[in-house]
């Protein structure tokens, strides 16, 4: 067996050395009433070109490939650049443990410094950690870390915002005496004024408010901080796309206290929804030792040579148990380095250039969408999606199938009131010729 | 070799370089969107060249050690060998490029894959059901404690507090916590292991469950968990087990058998997906029969060879994070499954026990053993014989390092004085076991002839090490440009 | 400093007629190493003896300090938010964590003086 070092030989001068005359004796600590008597069996082992096959085939039976995809909500398709599956591949990336010993995880730890260093510098804050599991569970975090600092139990959310990070919330803070409220959006998609003002009071510890938002709208919520005004209440501000931080201003300029989210558009494949890359960053110090997961920072080692850190670290599971500020412990570290190394490709420049091909290519689609006759539902800027109305939006859904296109993401999925509506995204990957094919496909379709 | 180390990445920037290539725009450009939405600048990323790139992170590759270079004797870590096949099945397009918002029946592929593992791993445990969206241990923790709680739920009354060994791995208080419990610590027994006397002791109508590892963090499989189960079930208490060390049970003891109601799995330990350098991971969770109505949704239910999601579960402890969870990793997880098949599993256990067995006998006479209890894949040695030199654990986990091997996990369990745990995995030679234990003897003698030299280790890798005092006191997370 | 009692935990309180200052003693700080962090409790917070009160932090470990006697917290030491070091310095002068208004003066005969806590920590 292949993963199994060891001949006959040296088996047998193991055994002898042990003092054993065979590997069975060595689980004589288990109760025989405790091992099992229902052999396991499922299929006999299989060679690795059987491997290939077995999964070619399941590959096979997703018909992806065959069809030209306008998906969005939460999940990007973005051109990864042929070196971060270079370099992210490497051994020395893809194999290492958890860099507990420093003096030898340097890379990893640089790497997770320098990525620190862009997703603060994207969202305009100054400390950020090593990563949660997704998008959903960072907003979880978020809201836990507002109502930690705050010592308040009552939230307000943007309906608005992505539903499985809504969903995800609602099992986090079950348990834990936590409660919310929604504030509505209004006509042009955006967090709805009265509604907030309606809602607002000093006993909210957090606000929770997503831009773009799950309909794709650029919020613009100065105002929220001015309502909080000196109540002790955070503003949390949660983003699905960050690709979009590329063009548009990012949280800092409205306030917020932390930003929460996933950074799958850099370097991550869409890959059925995982793994991406959760993210949480802050500019209060104060919230540093509130912060959940691990965080690398710098130091110098014995000679006074510059050296990274994983640091912070009472605050996790590992060292206060129950009293740490969440319990997670393995993260998406890998998934770091592949986004490091997408933001180091792209840069500056290029990832404003990415930005605005997403933010054109979009609202070239819904100029033409709306030239049609195709009801755009809000009013509100866009980034890359936005929301169309037809009759009946699964038939569309289903009519455009057969045409081997795939119209973006009927709502009722989510909504299930909701008959009308469809989630269309539209990215650099998505070339003008296959918008105009969604166009006419939707006019003689509508 | 005479380098400077490594700069930041920042530190190679300078303003016109770069390294992408996106294609011309081939829409109008419009003006879209007012003004005062878009940010000014974007500071803070780098401007580099693809070749300072490559050149950039293939140098920081270099400081990292990893499983491709050496083995890593990491208790309840199961550090086995990482097999490359894993990568090519995990890297097939049709799975790289499946967006979860597909119509079912274009992903028809991924929800068989999650069916097959998930049917595999019931197969290899006993539990009828799983849900394979946990994406790490501490996360499958998690959703098991919802599960009971909501089950009890059910029944009329949630419940107060759960008991955990002293010898747990802190995620499991920590878990139990964010599932609105209350935690109890309850001693090992002095061989090593739970007694059920012990957990009747603690037992009364505010316990909603005992969380226990199996085999626990000493190596040390515990042989009253069949009684712990009745006693807790009598009680109207569950039993979760934390499966991190399945390693050592695979083929003999399928734990649904033993009375435990709900298990959690680690992909990325016992069933070889990479650590990445500390994720991404994967934590199953497979629960008793009853516990078919609280799985997280959604539940991938297959009627005439069709898969599809089903969400309407009105007792389901809901979604525990978006999507299908970390599925490149379960998809890693199928391929080893699929190539070692039952008998290789069961193989894979044996190899492990005799390998950390064959470590214990090597090292017992150098290094001291509190617990001489009989242990299964890992074992746990203590300061003891050491101390009295004024030399510390991490001094000779320091040292180790500059003999080129990974240390063992340092600290923990708590239940023993600085404790060195090693767990060696089946997929290390004896040759490599020879190396580590002869080393480790080497080590010995060192601190008692020169304490001083494990002191200051180490001195040969590409750090000194490092002040986390400083990291702490002062935290810098991110780099700016003007401190430099 | 003859009025200065320990636990066996490494707790000491500093008598001052009916109130004391209590924190960490000079043995525990040099065994947990340089303090980073400090989580106080609160004040006005009543405390019983052995109850878990606040906890002293090092890079890799999060000490528990149980109460030394049972009282009422009237003060905490708000300095060690910025200077935690002040544990190592001066465990028994500024390193003071947190004061108490003690509500059973027998318990004090309960602890350990000086003399006995020395010989406690030399066993």
């Amino acid at each position: 067996m292949r993963y199994f070092p060891n001949s006959e030989n040296s088996v047998k001068a193991m055994l002898k050395s042990v003092g054993v005359k065979s590997v069975e004796e060595l689980f004589s600590s288990i109760p025989p009433s405790n091992l099992t008597k229902d052999k396991v069996d499922y299929g006999k082992p299989l060679s690795e070109p059987d491997i290939i096959e077995f999964f070619k085939k399941l590959e096979g039976e997703n018909k992806v490939k065959d069809y030209k995809l306008f998906l969005g909500g939460g999940s990007y398709f973005h051109h990864i650049p042929e070196v971060v599956n270079y370099l992210s591949m490497k051994g020395e990336f893809v194999t290492p443990y958890t860099p507990y010993q420093p003096e030898v995880s340097q890379g990893t730890l640089q790497a997770t410094f320098e990525y620190q260093t862009m997703i603060s510098n994207l969202t305009g804050m100054e400390f950020s950690n090593a990563s949660l599991y997704d998008g959903a569970t960072a907003a979880a975090e978020g809201l836990l870390l507002a109502w930690r600092v705050t010592r308040k139990n009552k939230f307000l959310i943007a309906k608005s915002l992505h539903p499985e990070y809504i969903s995800t919330i609602k099992t986090y803070i079950k348990n834990l005496n936590i409660e919310f409220d929604f504030i509505d959006y209004d006509e042009d998609g955006r967090v709805s004024k009265d509604d907030f003002n309606k809602k607002f009071n000093e006993e909210i510890g957090g606000i929770l408010i997503q831009s773009p938002n799950f309909f794709g709208i650029i919020e613009d919520y100065k105002w929220i901080k001015d309502k909080i005004g000196e109540s002790k209440t955070l503003l949390i501000s949660v983003i699905a796309e960050t690709l979009s931080l590329g063009i548009l201003k990012p949280p800092s300029e409205f306030g917020t206290d932390v930003v929460v989210g996933d950074a799958q558009s850099f370097g991550l494949y869409p890959y059925f929804g995982g793994p991406t890359l959760g993210f949480i960053t802050t500019s209060n110090k104060k919230f540093l030792w509130e912060m959940p997961g691990r965080i690398v920072g710098e130091t110098v080692d014995a000679e006074g040579k510059r050296g990274f850190v994983l640091t912070l670290s009472t605050r996790e599971q590992h060292i206060r148990r129950e009293r740490a500020t969440s319990n997670i412990c393995s993260n998406q570290a890998w998934c770091v380095i592949r986004a490091a190394i997408f933001l180091s490709v792209y840069g500056k420049k290029g990832l404003r250039e990415l930005a605005k091909q997403n933010l054109i290519k979009a609202n070239y689609a819904k100029k033409r969408i709306k030239e049609i006759g195709i009801k755009i539902r809000f009013n509100g800027p866009i980034f890359n999606e936005f929301v169309i109305e037809t009759e009946n939006a699964e038939e569309t859904h289903r009519k455009l199938l057969d045409k081997k296109i795939v119209a973006g993401i009927p709502l009722r999925w989510f909504y299930p009131e909701d008959e009308k509506g469809i989630l269309l995204t539209f990215t650099e990957v998505n070339k003008k010729a296959e918008i105009d094919e969604l166009v006419k496909a939707l006019e003689e379709n509508k | 070799m005479i380098k400077d180390r490594e700069p930041l990445i920042f530190e190679l920037t300078e303003e016109g370089k770069s390294g992408f290539s996106i294609p011309e725009l081939d829409v109008e450009e419009k003006d879209h969107i007012p003004e005062e939405l878009l940010r000014k600048e974007l500071k803070g990323l780098p401007e580099v060249s693809e070749v300072e790139i490559v050149r950039h992170y293939t140098a920081l590759a270099h400081y990292n050690y990893s499983v491709d270079e050496g083995f890593y004797p990491l208790g309840s870590c199961t550090m086995k060998y990482n097999p490359k096949i894993n990568e090519k099945t995990a890297g097939l397009e049709g799975f790289l490029l499946s967006h979860p918002y597909s119509p079912y029946e274009l992903v028809q592929g991924n929800l068989k894959l999650i069916k097959t593992l998930e049917n595999i791993l019931s197969e290899l445990t006993g539990f009828p059901f799983f849900t394979l969206y946990p994406s790490a241990g501490a996360h499958g923790e998690l959703a098991g404690m919802l599960m009971i709680r909501k089950k009890l739920e059910l029944r009329g009354n949630p419940r107060k507090i759960v008991l955990i060994p002293d010898s747990a791995h802190g995620t499991n208080p920590a878990s139990s916590h964010f599932a609105g419990y209350d935690v109890k610590e309850i001693p090992s027994g002095k061989e090593g292991y739970l007694k059920v006397e012990t957990v009747k002791e603690y037992l009364n109508e505010d316990i909603a469950a005992l969380m226990m590892t199996n085999p626990n963090t000493l190596g040390v499989y515990e042989r009253e968990i069949k009684e712990i189960a009745e006693t807790l079930h009598k009680n109207g208490s569950y039993l979760y087990m934390d499966g991190a060390n399945f390693n050592a049970l695979m083929g003999y003891v399928k734990p649904a058998e033993l009375g435990v109601d709900v298990l959690h799995l680690n992909l990325h330990k016992t069933f070889s997906t990479p650590h990445g350098g500390g994720g991404p991971g994967a934590g199953p969770v497979g629960v008793a029969k009853e516990f078919e109505e609280v799985l997280p949704i959604p539940v991938i239910k297959e009627m005439d060879g069709k898969y599809l999601p089903d969400f309407n579960r009105p007792n389901s402890i809901g979604k525990i994070r978006s999507f299908y969870g970390n599925f490149g990793v379960l998809i890693k997880a199928l391929t080893y499954l699929l190539e070692m098949g039952a008998d290789g599993l069961k193989k894979a256990t044996e190899f492990a026990v005799l390998n950390a067995n064959y470590i214990r006998e090597n090292l017992k006479s150098t290094y001291e053993l509190p617990y001489k209890t009989r242990t299964l894949h890992e074992v746990v040695f203590s300061e003891d014989s050491f101390k009295k030199y004024g030399v510390k654990t991490v001094d000779i986990a320091k040292r180790l390092l500059d003999y080129g091997i990974h240390p063992p996990t340092v600290y923990f369990p708590l239940i023993v004085h600085g404790a060195l745990m090693i767990e060696p995995t089946e997929t290390e030679s004896k040759k490599t076991l020879d190396i580590f234990i002869e080393t480790m003897k080497k080590i010995h003698k060192e601190a008692e002839t020169n304490p001083e030299l494990l002191k200051e280790a180490p001195h040969f890798t590409p750090v000194r090490r490092l002040n986390e005092v400083l990291a702490a006191k002062k935290p810098k997370l991110k780099y700016k440009e003007e401190e430099e | 400093m003859s009025n200065l009692y320990f636990t066996k935990q490494h707790e000491y309180v500093k008598v001052e007629e009916d109130t004391a200052y209590c924190g960490i003693s000079n043995f525990a700080q040099e065994e947990l190493g340089e303090v980073i962090k400090v989580i106080l409790p609160e004040t006005g917070k009543k405390i019983n003896k052995g109850d878990e009160v606040c906890y002293v932090e090092s890079p890799k470990e999060s000490a528990k300090v149980y109460a030394p006697v049972s009282g009422e917290i009237i003060e905490v030491n708000s300095k060690l938010d910025d200077e935690p070091e002040l544990i190592n310095n001066d465990p028994y002068g500024d390193g003071w964590i947190f004061k108490i208004k003690i509500s059973s003066p027998d318990e004090i005969k309960e602890l350990m003086d000086e003399d006995a806590y020395n010989k406690f920590i030399e066993g």
